[in-house]
């Protein structure tokens, strides 16, 4: 037993307590340099292990690392907190080996940042990169006292190297190693880096000890650029922030206004945030650079309002990026070439541009401008929280300075994909291997005296435009966790691998598993699904009712709480999936071998079997873990051809005929209950086999079949919440749908009621009503139109843990249930994975599946945010995914397809496509830019009134509903990622389509269905798509189709007439429409 | 917070198996018949002991047997958070007469009473500091006082708590560690001889696969406390010996 030798207390005082901690300083803990005979290994033990055994320590260190010329003898290298902060990205190199990380860097890291902190951890695992923590604050020797006045950074920094001279010496002393060893101590600070030069301590800056590794040149670009603002010389731009006390101080009178900042897709100086003004809660706008100071989107930040004279007025429109121009000129400010005053007085000059840039472009008259209700407008005053992550994009050609192959570093700017981000000053030694590359950039700092922030290369991600890079970006950008499964995790999985079997006397006798390999048990699934979560059965009770059983991969049996793979599994949260791959939530062995229910081999379930009665109403219900023997893996659709082959007998048919009975009673009941049935269209593309690329796009089609499942699916997480609410009342993972409030419907409702149609939305069973009676007839996609566009108006369905709200609301309103959650896919949910495990500590206490966190709210709540943010995030990379191969399909195409207007704004209006799936948004010519172009024909103008664009001269009118012809073309130039700021200057406009419909699963049919699925609305568009469009093209050219309108001059002066095309007309139109489009101008050429 | 680092060390450094430091000292009251000072870690107790003597209140006699009476008093300033106050102020003192109780009952298995008939034993317990764990450090006080009053007993009493962080049963937890919810805590109280389980508490969760774990750990932690009591034990004897032989 080892004892503490000898202890002291360590006083921390807090706002009003003092805490009073013991601290032992111990011998036995090692240096672990690998053949370091002073250092007892077998004494560094981590105490008990979970199976009683005492882990030995192993030498993570090697006695020989690497050489450089500037430390000619081998080092160890010991970085200080601040390298660890902010070169992380260094240290994740894999060049990078041997370095010993204190522990008094990691408590400070700790407090400065949760994920740099992780990240660091993730290093220190792997056993490749030989990081060793070294707990110098609990070792005899290198403990330091704070000293009377000494600063706790100073004792820190003093503590720094008070370790690296205990480790000379420990080393120096032990002359048994190959060859000496020296320990390097890596910091940036000056000061530090002079202590230690007192004190003999071999110390270097980051980027000099760097210089040495000529074999990864890249790893110099990678340092940081750190800046401290003190350099009064040169002229700043920015006012100071806050420090954290005023702000908080000032938050606490209600001087300012906390929030997290959004910046416009559209216009990069826009911001808002949300927040109460005067004890209403608003939208807080924040306009131009000067009031931005320096906050990058999704920082916390702390706004002072303006006087409210100063408040902005705006009518709503697509905001275009008026500042393009503008932009474009401060780079060229940022150019160090340009005399440095002229750059000063010219953006000082500026700077109400800026804020009036953010006027629309065709600016309102003034007395409209007084009408309009003011919105609050503030300036950031101070940060509290940066949220800065890595930022996809590529280099400027035009910011290049240095031509030809010259290796030297300079100055570049970076041009993130997300519209929302600044672009980055970045140096680089590789600038032209890297122009026409995506590359990922972070940002270090952002000093008052720098217009742009300053960052640093990460990593090339390949050339812009290929498909695979495209979608490496389309991930990192969607935050989506998509490197390999690691080492670790993998050794989480059974050791037998794929020849893994289900035991008799293991799985089945002994473990409190039925037995349901006798019945008669199928799967359904989308053709080619290889990852079978779930399988039904049901047969005949003897009193007439029916046994039905849902029975779930049991995938908790394999991912056990606490391990690497469940680490990692809570971490990614869910499976994504993309048009040509698939990121794996658990790994392939599992997800599509030992967990999928294939047919004809046992596998292990979690089984919900209901007695139903002819009616199907449910009589009993339980709820067990099982074994099943799955006989057949059906499609849809054959099973739909089996139940509808009449001449079949067989009891498997027999019972997904009755199953299919059943769920239709089911169904009918949910659909009285009030659940909706919403639609978002969904596309599926037929990829060539060799090339992956696009040859084909179809709408998905819905069978009964996927309705008989997603029917059974619901009823059993209906039935499993309502099981772990029961047993864990505080802590269960439940899945609500909020009421959506009823300013959402307003806008529908009225577009529905000019063309006739009553859209109540009291309750979603009178929603459900109106929707089932908005039918056009001779128009089939209207009511499908509707339903999407209701789809829109919903909240977001998202898991929450029960204790942190009310019980009313849990409420799902989509599904009109009162209770809800997630059960039946836990091979690619890991919500399904603890609600599994909620399930089994409920129905057998005595289990292993149970561990702290079921009962732990606050952890609950945290997972399940973690949960709605990946899911949110997959769904958006999902769709950028379908629209990165919706470009791939019609680059070399042109193609003219029916649309729909769904929306009207200012400046244009928005169609959908349903035969691709895709939306546009087309805008309208103004007085202004068809001037140049000379044909008033294209002028549309905004007729508030009634609600459309109008041109005065033919008489069109464009209005919500109305079907138009639209072209739709990728311009193939485009591609090219160098054409981004020519983008920029040709057309200032890029579009902006408010929010995307197309998804696609994969043809995995969600168990809850299309109808939980509501996460499509109100959401932020993709944020890969805006630069897509703006790089790629705006795919989408209007087309013309306005015959009819013209011929009716005088309709178009009709408050409402019901629609530009009589329903007639619209089939006949498909006909003419090439010849149209040859005929007539096109409303707006767009050409990107 | 992370209570226990990857490195395998404890917040205030100590590995999972280890305690924290105790010192003890028996006959530290001259007015009592017996007394301890015990000090785990910040943990500090002081116990004293009346008796066998005649029961303060009548009507509790026993005829056959001495009645205990077990005390326990928290001092005002054991502890510097106010919050951790309040905690005791709102159970009111039933919190502190629930812990004398259980107390008292661990004690009457292993005090032979029936030595002394119609008389009283008092345990009187003040925490003079908190830093978790107070329960095994008043029944290891207890003891200590219990043997130094010369109360006829079978066997030492003592304790030990144990719990579960993340995937390791850890031992004797302090004020940080016990307070965190997701800790386990479990006090046990045993008779080192016999072994035999006087005292098992237990107010949290605790998966029951690691229960034998967790009971394993917190009996080798009892098995430590019992060498450092009698080693106490043997050294006052000692001392007494020496000024009565001297």
């Amino acid at each position: 037993m080892l004892r503490s030798k000898a202890f002291m207390k360590k006083t921390r005082k807090g706002n009003v307590v003092r805490v009073v901690k013991e601290h032992y300083l111990r011998d036995d803990i090692v240096c672990s340099v690998e053949g370091c005979q002073r250092c007892d290994f077998n004494a560094d033990t981590t105490g008990l292990s979970a199976n009683n055994k005492f882990v030995v320590h192993h030498p993570v260190l090697s006695n020989s690392p690497r050489q450089t010329e500037q430390f000619p003898v081998p080092a160890l290298i010991v970085p200080d907190t601040n390298v660890l902060v902010n070169q992380i990205d260094i240290l994740e190199h894999s060049a990078i080996k041997n370095v010993i990380i204190l522990q008094t860097c990691l408590d400070e890291l700790k407090h400065l940042s949760m994920p740099t902190y992780h990240r660091l951890r993730t290093v220190v695992g792997d056993p490749d990169r030989r990081f060793y923590v070294f707990s110098n604050e609990h070792h005899r020797e290198t403990y330091v006292e704070r000293l009377k006045d000494e600063s706790p950074n100073d004792r820190n920094d003093r503590a720094i190297r008070r370790a690296v001279q205990w480790y000379k010496q420990h080393l120096g002393s032990a002359s048994r190693f190959p060859t000496p060893i020296e320990v390097v101590m890596l910091t940036d600070d000056a000061d530090n880096r002079r202590r230690a030069d007192q004190d003999h301590i071999a110390n270097s800056s980051v980027a000099r000890y760097l210089q040495d590794f000529v074999d990864y040149p890249e790893l110099l670009d990678m340092v940081a650029q750190v800046t401290i603002d003190n350099n009064a010389d040169r002229k700043t731009q920015y006012p100071e922030h806050l420090t954290k006390l005023q702000c908080q101080a000032g938050l606490k009178t209600q001087k300012y206004i906390q929030g997290t900042l959004n910046i416009s897709h559209h216009n990069f100086l826009e911001g808002s945030i949300h927040g109460a003004v005067d004890g209403e809660d608003r939208t807080i706008a924040i306009q131009g650079r000067a009031h931005l100071n320096r906050a990058v989107h999704g920082d916390v930040v702390v706004v002072e309002l303006l006087p409210k004279d100063e408040w902005q007025r705006t009518p709503t429109e697509i905001r275009m990026d008026t500042t393009a121009d503008d932009d474009d000129e401060e780079e060229d400010d940022d150019d160090e070439n340009h005399n440095k005053n002229k750059a000063n007085s010219h953006s000082t000059a500026k700077k109400p541009k800026s804020t009036g840039a953010a006027q629309p472009a065709s600016a309102p008259e003034a007395s409209e401008l007084a009408a309009m209700p003011a919105q609050p407008t503030g300036k950031v005053v101070g940060i509290l929280r940066r949220n800065w992550r890595p930022y996809c994009g590529h280099l400027d050609p035009k910011s290049l300075r240095i031509h030809g192959q010259s290796s030297a570093a300079q100055g570049v700017l970076f041009l993130p994909m997300d519209s929302r981000v600044p672009k980055i000053k970045v140096r680089t030694r590789q600038a032209h291997q890297l122009m026409g590359q995506r590359v990922v950039v972070n940002i270090d700092s952002w000093p008052r005296d720098s217009r742009l922030p300053l960052g640093h290369f990460v990593k090339a991600l390949g050339s812009a435009g290929d498909r695979s890079t495209e979608t490496e970006v389309l991930l990192m950008e969607h935050d989506v966790p998509y490197q390999e499964f690691s080492k670790q995790v993998l050794a989480d999985l059974p050791t037998e691998g794929d020849s893994w079997v289900v035991l008799e006397d293991q799985h089945v006798l002994n473990s409190g598993r039925q037995d349901f390999r006798n019945l008669n048990v199928c799967s359904i699934d989308p053709p080619g699904c290889t990852d079978i979560d779930d399988a039904l059965h049901c047969h005949p009770l003897p009193n007439g009712n029916f046994s039905v059983g849902v029975h779930i991969a049991d995938v908790t049996h394999f991912l056990k709480p606490n391990t690497a793979m469940d680490r990692e599994a809570a971490n990614r949260c869910t499976t994504v999936y993309l048009v040509d791959r698939r990121i794996d939530m658990l790994p392939p062995l599992l997800g599509t071998n030992l967990c999928s229910l294939h047919s004809n081999v046992d596998r292990l379930a979690f089984s919900c079997v209901w007695e139903l009665d002819s009616e199907a109403n449910i009589v009993d219900v339980t709820f067990t873990k099982s074994v099943i023997r799955s006989r057949h893996s059906f499609t849809y659709d054959e099973a739909q051809a089996r139940i509808d082959d009449k001449t079949l007998t067989d009891s498997i048919t027999v019972g997904v005929r009755q199953l299919n009975q059943l769920a239709k009673k089911l169904r009918a009941r949910r659909m009285h209950n009030g659940a909706l049935t919403l639609a978002s269209p969904e596309v599926r593309f037929s990829l060539e086999n060799d090339s992956q690329d696009p040859v084909d796009v179809e709408m998905k089609a819905l069978k009964e079949t996927n309705a008989l499942v997603e029917e059974f699916m619901l009823l059993a997480n209906i039935s499993v919440a309502k099981r772990i609410y029961e047993a864990f009342p505080e802590t269960s993972m439940l899945r609500r749908h909020p009421t959506p409030p009823p300013s959402n419907f307003e806008g529908l409702a009225r577009q529905l009621a000019a063309n006739g149609f009553e859209l109540r939305f009291d309750s979603s069973l009178e929603l459900s009503r109106s929707l089932d009676n908005a039918d056009k007839s001779g128009d089939p996609y209207f009511n499908q139109l509707v339903r999407i566009m209701t789809t829109r108006c919903m909240m977001q369905a998202v898991y929450f843990s029960s204790g942190t709200l009310a019980e009313p609301e849990f409420h799902h309103y989509g599904l009109a249930s009162p209770i809800y959650t997630h059960f039946t896919s836990p091979i690619r949910r890991f919500a399904d994975v603890l609600v599994h495990r909620l399930l089994d500590a409920a129905i057998s206490p005595a289990t292993t599946a149970y561990n702290p966190m079921l009962t732990d709210k606050n952890k609950m709540q945290e997972q399940a945010d973690t949960l709605n943010y990946r899911n949110r995030m997959a769904q958006q990379a999902a769709r950028s995914s379908v629209e990165l191969y919706t470009h791939l399909f019609f680059r070399h195409k042109v193609v003219v397809e029916d649309a729909h207007v769904f929306r009207v704004l200012k400046n244009g209006f928005s169609v959908l496509v349903p035969r691709y799936g895709i939306e546009g948004f087309i805008y309208a010519s103004t007085k202004a830019s068809a001037g140049k172009s000379g044909d008033r024909k294209e002028i549309l103008v905004y007729d508030a009134t009634r609600d459309a664009l109008v041109n005065e001269d033919t008489g069109i009118v464009i209005k919500v509903f109305d079907k138009v012809k639209v072209q739709i073309a990728v311009d193939k130039e485009t591609w090219d990622p160098h054409s981004h700021s020519f983008v920029k200057q040709q057309v200032p406009k890029p579009a902006g389509p408010k929010s995307l419909a197309t998804t696609t699963d994969n043809g995995k049919s969600d168990g809850a269905g299309s109808t939980d699925n509501l996460d499509l609305k109100n959401e932020e568009p993709p944020t890969l798509r805006e630069k897509m469009q703006m790089q790629l093209v705006e795919p989408f050219i209007p087309g013309l189709s306005f015959a009819e309108t013209t011929a009716e001059p005088e309709s178009a002066a009709l408050p409402s007439p019901p629609s530009l095309e009589a329903p007639g007309k619209a089939g006949s139109q498909g006909a003419s429409a090439s010849s149209a489009s040859g005929d007539h101008p096109q409303v707006k050429k767009r050409k990107l | 917070m992370e209570l226990l680092s990857p490195e395998g060390l404890r917040i205030d450094g100590r590995r999972a198996n280890e305690l924290r430091r105790i010192t003890c000292k028996p006959s530290v009251l001259k007015n009592a018949d017996g007394s301890a000072y015990f000090e785990q870690g910040n943990t500090k107790v002081l116990a004293a002991v009346y008796g066998p003597r005649q029961p303060q209140l009548k009507s509790q006699t026993a005829h056959d047997r001495a009645v205990i009476r077990v005390e326990f008093n928290v001092a005002p300033f054991s502890s510097s958070e106010r919050k951790k106050r309040s905690r005791f102020e709102k159970y009111g003192n039933l919190r502190i007469l629930e812990i004398a109780t259980s107390i008292k009952q661990t004690f009457e298995p292993v005090i032979i009473s029936t030595v002394y008939p119609r008389s009283e034993i008092a345990i009187y317990l003040h925490l003079l500091q908190d830093d978790g764990g107070n329960i095994q450090t008043c029944i290891n006080a207890a003891t200590l006082a219990l043997i130094d009053a010369g109360i006829a007993m079978t066997d030492y009493v003592c304790a030990c708590s144990a719990g579960y962080i993340d995937e390791t049963p850890v031992l004797d937890l302090n004020h940080i560690e016990e307070s965190s919810y997701e800790t386990p805590d479990l006090t046990m109280a045993v008779m080192p001889r016999s072994e035999k389980i006087l005292l098992l508490q237990m107010e949290s969760r605790l998966q029951i696969g690691r229960l034998e774990d967790t009971l394993a750990l917190a009996k080798a932690g009892c098995g430590q406390i019992h060498e450092l009591m009698d080693k106490a034990v043997r050294d006052n004897t000692l001392d007494l010996v020496h000024k009565y032989t001297n």
